[in-house]
């Protein structure tokens, strides 16, 4: 194995450390003599492996994406290593194909799968239920509500893996995988690889092979059912208020547990498959049963079609987080008791989105696609998803990972008549395209598309955090690796060599040119843009710059660029010469943030933007 | 469980509301309480909203606060502070920075910074205290003390000793950046100084 390890990381004792549900799910697979760990970024789940990453004897990696970084843990699995793989939720409709059936072969080493529900949609595209993977796939699933039960159930999982021979799901949400709290930790166990053996009627899934596990599969059901019944991590907490009592899984037992102190709940663990016998126990102890599960009611439409009666969706949303806000109001309605008095009304205060950051080298890609008309425009999934948002409001679509360039092929396929002289771009990064857009792309050259491409190349997963990728030419340690060649790649896919360009995104002319010529061609092209990520250390910063007051004409062209270090320190009304009337905006910089990448110098006419004198005390700008 | 102290500090992303929650945490944990600190940060680092939940006491349960339930609001930003506002208990107490953060889309006229964060807060029935964190960080030569500044504001509103809070950040900069120690101590006693002054100021506002 040619696996790079880092160098001797120092690694806190046992004890109890303050952890968020990541580090605590890291420490736990790292504790539990795991070989083999691979991930694609994805929030909230990436610093699972960025974690990992920083322990010793652990091989850990980033994948290219989430099914091959599935497939990876698979093989060390099926070596008899312990190993693991982390993905946010929309990870799992990548790597499924895998999973569907890993479920029939099984594993040797022990598989645990964390999965990173965005439930309240804090950075993700939908806001789906992992948990019908468990189903879906036959496998177990365990399910923290808060670090110290990530850990726990970290290392618990990878013995029921080793026992049963089956992957485990640990499914986690934002508010298990964010929230940081004390964890009582321990030290590693090594477990040393057992070695793959030969068993092609286990290991290699033909139709015979396969139709021969089937049934395997389904004995396994009958076991991890009466495990799941007797398992510890689904227990009761008993109380006084047996009015109603609460079946509750996640961080929703948590709040369950917070508003409602008094009443008994039965907390789901193993929550997969449901220990319905447990359940029916329960709810024979109380008045009336709530099951309070975010997302889709799938305990809830479980224990009904066992006949056992109880509240669930019918009183509670299908949507968000089901925190004290949301629970204390819905059981005092279900109990005929007052609603809790509403709080003080929230201030009205503008929106604060996400934005680019300052000098980011999307900037002059989305000022200039801003200004370019009767195009269309299929955008993807990553930082430069804000080129919906203002002032360039250039992206017309975004769907999933990669989905640029099959929709932008959809669209010049299926375009209306009226249709017929619009332009279709896909913008798209690096690691996106390396992750499932080189596919569609290829399908564009394949099937002779008319799409024009821009690949922003910025060296990184910028919107996790600026993590590596193939196109980085580093590791997930930082060590050195071959690096992807982008112009080199895209035309062995068959993109004519005069129809690629690599351009450097900070000289707008140039950018606008190359543009504008690109979408005139009736064929695909891609234009490669070649400026690192300002958040990585490739980006390296220059002079800030400042405005002249007394030369500022007000003419706004530089806000347009979107940065976030401009900004507007009054408006005026003027009418030009044509009597047409204009709203003049003057600016200034925020001399402090601005790292000189010179974008918004370009647009100005009156030349009002200079490198800041930096002998003068540094000022704050005032509004 | 009114024996949980519930902090919320208010901000935007890259202002360092996470990392002084997680000081504040240390600090809680190192006296003995259980913590749990949360907040929603996926795309903060692009100067989105951030507000931190701290909850510290013998056991904590949900890591979120409710509205109407905080018992400090510390807000990094002015109108950051507004926003939050109503999750302090009726009568709580803000410490605020006073300094403006404006996002793009007041820059570029879609919508209006709002005029007086503090007089708006203030009519709500909070008491505030209010100082410009960021011009104290910038006298002691460096933005990034803000963070510090915010902190000694806090000191003299927990329910320990300003010293254990003082301990926690210092224990931080002396693993990190040794060098970094002794300029906040000093931001953090000029937070201290700064909310005594604007505590003093409110009282004679009030006595006016």
């Amino acid at each position: 194995m040619a696996a790079v390890m880092p160098q001797s990381a120092p690694v806190p004792k046992g004890g109890r450390l303050l952890l968020s549900g990541n580090e605590a799910v890291a420490r736990a697979v790292w504790e539990s003599g795991c070989r083999v760990a691979a991930a694609y970024p994805g929030t909230p789940s990436t610093e699972m492996l960025e974690v990992i990453s920083t322990y010793p004897d652990i091989y850990a990696e980033w994948s290219v994406n989430e099914k091959v970084s599935l497939e990876v843990a698979i093989g060390a699995a099926f070596a008899g290593s312990r190993s693991f793989c982390a993905m946010k939720h929309v990870g799992m409709n990548v790597a499924s194909d895998a999973l569907m059936t890993l479920t029939l072969t099984g594993v040797v080493g022990g598989l645990v799968i964390a999965i990173a529900d965005d439930v309240g949609l804090s950075s993700s595209q939908n806001e789906q239920d992992s948990r019908y993977w468990g189903r879906f796939a036959h496998l177990p699933m365990f399910e923290p509500s808060d670090s110290q039960e990530a850990y726990e159930m970290t290392k618990a999982a990878f013995d029921f893996s080793e026992k049963f021979q089956v992957p485990v799901i640990l499914r986690m949400t934002t508010r298990i995988n964010h929230v940081k709290a004390l964890v009582t930790v321990g030290e590693r166990v090594a477990h040393a690889a057992t070695g793959f053996k030969k068993e092609p009627a286990r290991w290699v899934m033909t139709p015979a092979g396969a139709g021969k596990r089937i049934p395997l599969m389904f004995e396994r059901d009958k076991a991890l059912r009466a495990e799941a019944e007797t398992s510890a991590l689904n227990f009761v907490e008993t109380g006084k208020d047996r009015r109603v009592g609460f079946v509750a899984s996640g961080p929703a037992w948590m709040h369950v547990r917070e508003s409602f102190p008094d009443a008994p709940t039965l907390k789901l663990g193993f929550s997969c498959p449901v220990p319905v016998e447990k359940v029916r126990a329960f709810a024979a102890t109380v008045d009336t049963l709530v099951v309070v599960e975010e997302v889709e009611p799938l305990v809830e439409g479980e224990l009904k079609a066992a006949g056992i009666e109880c509240h669930g969706k019918d009183i509670l949303p299908r949507q968000g987080e089901l925190a004290p806000n949301v629970l204390k109001p819905a059981i005092a309605r279900l109990l005929g008791e007052p609603v809790p008095e509403g709080i003080t009304p929230a201030a009205q205060v503008f929106p604060r989105p996400p934005t680019m950051c300052v000098a980011c080298p999307h900037l002059g890609v989305y000022y200039t696609l801003a200004q370019i008309k009767n195009i269309t425009i299929s955008g993807d999934i990553g930082c430069y998803t804000l080129g919906a948002g203002h002032p360039w409001n250039a992206l017309d679509t975004t769907i999933s990972m990669g989905a640029s360039m099959g929709i932008a092929l959809g669209l010049d396929k299926g375009r209306a008549e009226a249709d017929k002289d619009k332009r279709i771009l896909a913008v798209i990064g690096d690691s996106t395209f390396l992750h499932m857009g080189m596919q569609g792309l290829l399908d564009i050259v394949y099937n002779g598309g008319n799409v024009t491409v821009m690949l922003l190349d910025n060296r990184a997963v910028g919107m996790t955090g600026g993590q590596a990728n193939p196109g980085s030419g580093k590791g997930i340690h930082g060590q050195e690796t071959p690096r992807v060649d982008f112009a080199k790649l895209v035309e062995s896919l068959g993109v004519k060599k005069e129809r690629i360009h690599v351009v450097d995104p900070y000289q707008l002319p140039v950018l606008f040119k190359t543009i504008r010529e690109e979408i005139k061609v009736p064929e695909v092209s891609v234009i490669i843009t070649d400026q690192p990520c300002v958040l990585i250390d490739d980006y390296k910063k220059q002079k800030p710059f400042e405005v002249i007051d007394a030369k500022c004409t007000g003419c706004g062209n530089c806000v347009d660029v979107g940065c976030p270090a401009i900004h507007v320190t009054r408006r005026e009304k003027a009418v030009k010469p044509s009597g047409k009337e204009v709203e003049l905006q003057f600016v200034n910089i925020e001399t402090t943030v601005c790292t000189g990448c010179g974008l918004c110098v370009q647009p100005c006419a009156p030349e009002a933007i200079v490198h800041a004198d930096l002998t003068r005390p540094m000022r704050l700008v005032r509004h | 469980m009114n024996d949980v102290t519930n902090i919320l500090v208010v901000g935007i992303g890259g202002q360092g509301v996470m990392t002084a929650t997680e000081i504040l945490a240390e600090a809680a944990i190192a006296l003995g309480h259980d913590a749990k600190k949360t907040e929603v940060a996926g795309m903060a680092q692009r100067g989105g909203v951030v507000s931190s939940h701290l909850r510290f006491g013998p056991r904590v349960l949900s890591p979120q606060i409710m509205a109407g339930t905080a018992d400090l609001l510390v807000g990094f930003e002015a109108a950051e502070t507004m926003r939050w506002c109503h999750y302090l208990k009726p009568g709580g107490l803000v410490l605020m920075n006073t300094a403006r953060l404006v996002p793009p889309v007041v820059d570029l006229g879609l919508y209006d910074y709002p005029d007086d964060p503090i007089a708006e807060i203030k009519s709500r029935g909070y008491q505030v205290h209010a100082f410009d964190a960021m011009a104290i960080a910038l006298e002691l030569g460096d933005v990034r003390l803000g963070n510090t500044v915010m902190l000694g504001a806090m000191a003299d509103h927990l329910p320990f000793p300003p010293q254990v809070l003082l301990d926690a950040i210092l224990k931080r900069f002396a693993a990190r950046k040794p060098h970094m120690v002794e300029v906040n101590r000093k931001a953090f006693e000029a937070g201290r100084a700064a909310d005594k002054a604007a505590h003093q100021q409110q009282h004679a506002e009030a006595a006016a």
